[in-house]
């Protein structure tokens, strides 16, 4: 018979027969044309083929894998939601920090898998679109994920259920919303800098190490389960990130500074948004893992440093926000945490004062500033909680044009004095909450003008519930937030005395005991 | 006998998410599906407006000429969240790989005959870039349509074509021959029977408006395509030869005769909206189905000889039929 040896192919160049040599130069319509947004950021690219697979992965292993990852997961989920697993956490203050997850963290996946979709299709080369098409596909089973692990929560507690609805519209999410707008605005390379690289991989670990050790050690195996599973595909999202940069730096010196101020920029906006996942550790984990400050070292300081110190060789330097960010991690957790205590009427999720034992951690592992900034705070808000006067803030806050956050962050080297910068555009002033963030606004003042912050909507009549007229003649702004939120008053305020404690205390005694 | 297995009986506060009560119209258990879908989009209070299309929003319902009162009544009959959507195609490629598995083992290709599968491979090889270029323009629907259930059915319809292409690229490896996948390519690139279909996808590369580019891909083109390839001329090879080949593109079959379910269904719901929407999906469809007609011929050609004029015909009149099923007049 007459017959070919079969020529044995290596890895490398199956995956390549499997990927970019599907691919090939159109002629019927201009490479332009069809690729339409690669050129406008400056970013300069040769030569598409020098990308180098950052991991090579068929459709059929694809899923094979991911199948029998899902079939573990959602036999884990069932048998956990079937057994009342809610009541097997550590104390009911926990369910709290799922209440955060579920609004800020969800719909932050899916605007990831729209954003890589968007990556898959305008990447010219054919290898970096296969690899982004793979992410957009894994970001919609983290968000289904996290919901399906979550949705049984729901049933039992308060808080959760309107999330979908307060994505857009919470004023606390709209530092998140406003981190993914912002990446999936820009081009596509400045979004792989931003999503690809600062977020998911200089500061992935920081975010979901604290969130799964977290759940694993407060009992709730729902979320556990869901983010060890997700731990397999973020491997592959963060090769991806660090092969993009390494890419644009060898396509062309001029790439250089762009890419150094995208990673600025990005680094420095991930670390705002991570201010949260702080006081989660040091405040709303019963059980905790270890501090924020601890878990800033490991992950960012110590991984993030080696990362740019192998990145030298490119001329890529440490971020301008590294130093600032080491001084903060001090602070941040204690400065969130007291900042929702002190909003009582205007979130989903309960807040409360550490105990006494809670406390004397948080001054261990903080010992330059939790005596002798924080616990005098806390200590006085007890007292007045205890002597029937519980601070509430009912004024608006004051919003960072680019961030988004509250202003609440000090002056770097002086903790007593809060931090404030102002830009002038077209003859407006804008406020920002820190250095980095004005040099973000100043670099892109046409883009941070649009910023959407709820405190100043709500004055111009944007932020009402469904048939409010705001033109009546005697139309207040602003009365009825809770009714724009949808936010169930069972869900505000203080843990203790909420029903969420009392039903867990109920329903642990009714499945304990006889 | 029945036996009564008792776990701690809680009463739930609530059943489900207030999104999803609300549009469901009660309080009750959701499906997996509708949780990891409804009214997940945001619709709302964007910051920014995109710098590649500041006239528009992150998204937007300009991006077609299509309308829809609810976007979300464009949801999957196969359920497809990730998880069911993956488990079901875990499924079949181990029907695959048990099938690429059983031809090496066998010996079935190097025993297939010269002259059918120089036939076939001169058929089905170059349709490795058609799935290619599908699974890019399925990724601008993905990218660019509005809500999670139009966006997540076409993310994994363009990862399917990803798999297609590679399935096709396999079949070119389990007849031992390199050679015959740079032919198809060259054949892609110049060959005469090829480049109207190439002309095609690639202008539909450049076509902005999502929906348009799923009717013209999604419905006309593979709609005539794969029972014109991967049924009809399976068919006549599995007659003249043996069915290798059939079994080797099992996952096209399977894949088309279920993503069609989903395809009709979008189109039903989208006619039946509103009467602008039934109009326009006539005219795209009457528009890129004589295009995608044209574009084929030449490929039913070298497939059928003589014969293909008949066999397109029956194609052209099955996907007609769809049409009108869904409700649409051509």
């Amino acid at each position: 018979m007459d017959m070919k040896v079969a020529k044995k192919l290596g890895l490398k160049e199956r995956y390549a027969l499997m990927t970019r040599d599907l691919a090939w130069d159109t002629t019927y319509q201009k490479m332009e044309d069809v690729f339409p947004q690669t050129t406008y950021e400056g970013i300069k690219i040769h030569d598409w083929d020098k990308w180098e697979d950052p991991f090579r992965l068929t459709m059929d292993a694809y899923w094979k894998y991911q199948s029998e990852k899902e079939r573990k997961l959602y036999a884990i989920l069932d048998g956990f939601n079937q057994n009342n697993g809610h009541l097997s956490v550590t104390d009911a203050r926990y369910i709290n920090v799922l209440k955060l997850f579920l609004g800020s963290t969800p719909p932050l996946e899916l605007m990831a898998a729209r954003g890589f979709s968007m990556m898959g299709r305008q990447m010219n080369g054919a290898g970096p679109r296969v690899a982004c098409q793979m992410q957009a596909v894994d970001e919609y089973r983290h968000f289904q994920t996290q919901i399906h692990s979550i949705s049984n929560y729901n049933k039992y507690y308060n808080g959760m259920d309107e999330f979908a609805h307060q994505q857009s519209r919470m004023w606390y999410l709209s530092d998140g919303k406003s981190f993914f707008d912002d990446a999936i605005t820009a081009g596509p390379f400045e979004f792989m800098v931003a999503i690809g690289f600062a977020f998911e991989y200089v500061l992935t670990n920081i975010l979901f190490v604290p969130f799964i050790s977290g759940a694993a050690y407060n009992g709730d195996m729902a979320a556990m389960t869901v983010g060890f599973s997700a731990q397999s595909d973020e491997a592959r999202h963060m090769t991806l990130g660090l092969e993009c940069i390494k890419f644009m730096l060898e396509q062309d010196p001029d790439n250089l500074p762009i890419v150094q101020r995208w990673i600025d920029k990005w680094t420095w906006r991930g670390t705002r948004k991570l201010a949260s996942v702080g006081m989660m550790m040091d405040y709303m984990l019963p059980k905790r893992i270890m501090s924020f400050k601890e878990a800033w070292e490991m992950y960012v300081e110590e991984n993030g440093g080696a990362l740019f110190k192998d990145l030298a060789r490119y001329g890529i330097t440490i971020p301008k926000c590294f130093s600032q960010t080491i001084e903060e991690k001090e602070h941040v957790s204690h400065q969130s945490w007291i900042g929702f205590y002190m909003k009582p009427q205007a979130t989903p999720f309960h807040t409360w004062i550490p105990t006494p034992d809670e406390m004397d951690w948080l001054s261990e592992k903080y010992p330059n500033t939790f005596d002798q900034y924080y616990r005098p705070v806390l200590e006085f808000f007890d007292a007045q909680e205890k002597a029937g006067n519980r601070f509430d803030n009912k004024t608006a806050p004051m919003n960072c044009q680019v961030c988004v956050s509250t202003m609440k962050f000090n002056e770097p080297g002086d903790p007593m004095e809060m931090c404030f910068r102002e830009s002038i555009y077209q003859g407006e002033k804008f406020h920002t909450c820190s250095d980095h963030c004005k040099e973000i606004f100043d670099n892109e003042p046409e883009k941070y003008v649009q910023t959407f912050i709820s405190s100043h909507q709500v004055l111009q009549g944007n932020c009402e519930p469904d048939g409010v007229d705001v033109n009546a003649p005697d139309f207040k702004p602003g009365q009825d937030m809770l009714g724009y939120w949808k936010l169930d008053k069972r869900a505000l305020g203080d843990f203790n005395g909420s029903e969420d404690q009392k039903n867990f205390a109920a329903w642990r005694e009714q499945a304990t005991k006889n | 006998m029945a036996i009564d297995l008792r776990t701690v009986s809680i009463t739930p506060l609530r059943q489900t998410f207030g999104h999803l009560a609300r549009r469901m119209g009660a309080d009750k258990p959701a499906s997996r599906y509708i949780e990891a879908t409804m009214d997940l989009q945001p619709v709302e209070n964007y910051h920014y407006r995109p710098t590649w299309e500041p006239e528009l929003d992150i998204f937007d319902t300009r991006r077609t000429a299509i309308s829809m009162k609810d976007w979300y009544a464009l949801k999957d009959p196969r359920q497809y969240y990730y998880g069911a959507w993956t488990l079901a195609r875990g499924k079949m490629q181990e029907v695959a790989e048990g099938d690429f598995e059983l031809v090496d083992e066998l010996g079935l290709a190097a025993a297939y005959p010269a002259a059918g599968k120089e036939e076939a491979l001169k058929v089905f090889l170059p349709l490795r870039h058609v799935a290619w270029a599908s699974n890019l323009n399925k990724a601008y629907v993905s990218s660019y349509s509005y809500g999670i259930a139009m966006s997540q059915a076409a993310c994994y319809a363009s990862m399917d074509q990803l798999g297609v292409a590679q399935y096709v690229s396999r079949l070119g490896l389990a007849f031992n021959d390199l050679d015959a996948l740079a032919e198809a390519k060259t054949a892609w690139l110049e060959g005469a029977e090829w480049q109207e279909l190439r002309r095609y996808v690639e202008d539909l590369m450049v076509e902005k408006d999502w929906f348009e580019v799923l009717v013209a891909q999604d419905f006309a083109l593979e709609g005539l395509l794969y029972p014109l390839i991967y049924e009809r001329f399976n068919e006549k090879l599995n007659a003249a030869y043996s069915p290798v080949f059939s079994m080797l593109t099992r996952f096209q079959r399977e894949w088309f005769g279920e993503t069609s379910k989903w395809m009709d269904s979008v189109l039903k719901a989208t006619a039946a909206d509103n009467a602008d929407n039934k109009a326009k999906l006539a005219e795209w469809i009457k528009h890129w189905r004589e295009r995608a007609v044209a574009a084929l011929k030449p490929v039913a050609t070298l497939a059928f000889g003589d014969e293909a004029d008949a066999v397109m015909e029956e194609v052209v009149h099955n996907l007609n039929a769809r049409a009108a099923k869904a409700g649409i007049a051509l």
